[in-house]
């Protein structure tokens, strides 16, 4: 009964969500193009199965996921789990930290594979890209992405380096790799950097920053625990564009095999040919 | 009917293992690392089953309405010829679904307390509200512009990468210059204000727009509407903290 309230109470939250963007929706249906839409009642159904599994979602986070994972942030960045038996952290070394970058990478990883707007992306980029793009290496792409950017937002974090060195030697790195890349994975590419970070990722990730930033002596929670989300954002990219050249690099060498093989059949049927006219004219 | 049942069962199963990773990483540090026993297990199983329905639900639905509903629109658009109604479609579509998004609220009541601590603004309940307002309309707009932006590269076929790096330069540009304090925020933001229901709609809409339009491919042109939705927010909020500043 209690499930159910609680239930109802997070649907209620969800449809005032997406009340605005249902009703630019319906006005511009209604106002400017002035057609009824195409198949309503499928569109309908559709609508109330987003809103209610949205809702599903969000309550099975709150009530298993959220909790346990903040939970393990806190104790995973607490200074009696650092330097055991500590309680104040006096001299550090980021080597203290090595589970702290483990989990930030296992947990970016996971929790990007079960996002939902990423999975709708990929669905989508399968679909127009008649196959060429896999739904799951793209979301696994991702996901590595988000597993380094995490890590190493971290690992910015415990030793206090400014965040925009990090920012903008990404964008460097996110610049010559876009000359050197598929076209065809470029705006893939620079979505995937928007859709990482919603619904899972966020209140994991901000609960992780904010142990860090709070523990750590002369990091203040209000201003280093920002910025983990800039890096989740970044490194997908990168990502993406890396797992396009590694595909295309191999579909390549596979080309190159071919042809080779097929040069050699030819030079043996040429062979074949030879000794042939010469025993024909003998 | 019996058809429907095996393809639902399938996308149960394709949620299932969407969540696995996430399982296995928790368990692991609870048990492992941290050597502790899993608390309230009652709640987690049930809270495990709501997540995984959940996710099922939302692909299930997300097929049947939400990409169906993106790709019409912007047909419909298409067919209609009016550049300035699609336009203001896009800026309302940015504007209005990322000025109530929750995490972007939650983010801006941080971003208050951050500046009242600092002395940046007066530390009482009003001017916290209405500098969290102030960022959270600044990031709609933002957001507003940016699919603006994005759709008029579709409908030119402007190369994406020459508008995005250029983006990039600003960014660097607008660090140099911006006070220190609002940057973390201002580079996260440009990740929080892309929300669930946001980024299916907006992808079928670039998709469907590419598709509509002669001469477009839909995965060059029809992809990179999120890209600038999540630049354009960062340019802003440094220019915001500028200005407060």
């Amino acid at each position: 009964m209690d499930l159910l309230f609680e239930f109802l109470n997070t649907l209620k939250n969800t449809v005032v969500d997406v009340l605005p963007i249902l009703s630019i929706i319906l006005g511009f249906q209604l106002l400017v193009i002035r057609k009824p839409i195409p198949h309503i009642k499928q569109v309908g159904f559709g609508f109330i199965y987003v809103l209610i599994g949205l809702a599903l979602f969000l309550l099975g986070l709150e009530k298993a996921l959220f909790p346990l994972g903040k939970m393990m942030a806190e104790q995973l960045t607490a200074p009696e789990f650092i330097q055991a038996g500590e309680t104040v952290l006096t001299s550090i070394h980021w080597s203290d930290y090595k589970w702290v970058y483990i989990f930030a990478a296992a947990i970016g990883f996971s929790t990007t594979i079960a996002e939902p707007s990423l999975i709708a992306v990929a669905i989508k980029a399968e679909e127009v890209s008649g196959g060429a793009i896999n739904a799951n290496s793209l979301r696994i792409s991702v996901a590595i992405g988000v597993a380094i950017g995490i890590a190493l937002g971290s690992y910015r974090i415990v030793v206090g380096h400014p965040i925009h060195y990090y920012i903008i030697a990404g964008y460097i790195v996110v610049v010559i790799q876009t000359f050197f890349c598929p076209k065809l994975i470029v705006p893939l590419a620079y979505d995937s950097g928007g859709v990482t970070t919603s619904t899972v990722t966020v209140p994991l990730v901000a609960a992780l920053g904010l142990g860090l930033a709070s523990t750590i002596p002369g990091r203040s929670p209000l201003i280093d625990g920002f910025g983990l989300i800039a890096f989740a954002s970044l490194f997908p990219i990168i990502a993406v564009m890396a797992y396009a050249q590694i595909t295309e690099a191999k579909a390549r060498r596979v080309e190159k095999k071919l042809e080779k093989r097929k040069r050699i059949k030819v030079n043996k049927r040429n062979l074949k040919q030879i000794q042939k006219d010469s025993s024909n004219e003998s | 009917m019996n058809n429907q049942i095996i393809v639902f069962l399938k996308a149960l199963l394709g949620s299932c293992k969407d969540l696995l990773p996430i399982i296995l990483v928790i368990a692991f540090f609870q048990f492992v690392v941290l050597q502790q026993t899993m608390p309230n297990v009652g709640d987690i199983l049930v809270g495990l089953v709501l997540v995984v329905l959940g996710l099922t639900f939302f692909i299930y639905g997300l097929e049947m309405g939400l990409f169906p509903i993106g790709e019409s629109m912007a047909q419909a658009f298409a067919k209609k010829g009016s550049i300035s109604w699609l336009l203001t479609f896009a800026f309302c579509l940015g504007f209005g679904t990322t000025v109530a998004e929750p995490s972007l609220i939650a983010v801006a009541k941080e971003a208050a307390i951050v500046a009242a601590s600092g002395g940046i603004i007066a530390d009482t309940v009003e001017s916290q509200l209405s500098y969290a307002n102030g960022l959270r309309f600044t990031v709609a707009f933002a957001v507003g512009l940016a699919i603006v932006i994005g759709v008029l590269r579709i409908l030119r076929g402007w190369p994406i990468q020459y508008l995005i790096l250029g983006g990039y330069v600003v960014v660097v540009l607008m660090t140099i210059i911006a006070p220190s304090w609002i940057i973390g925020i201002a580079y996260d933001s440009g990740g929080v204000t892309t929300s669930t229901i946001t980024v299916p709609l907006v992808t079928a809409l670039g998709v469907g727009l590419a598709s509509a339009i002669k001469g477009r491919n839909p995965m060059i042109d029809g992809f990179g509407l999120i890209a600038f939705a999540s630049l354009t927010p960062m340019i802003f909020v440094m220019m915001y903290g500028m200005v407060i500043g």
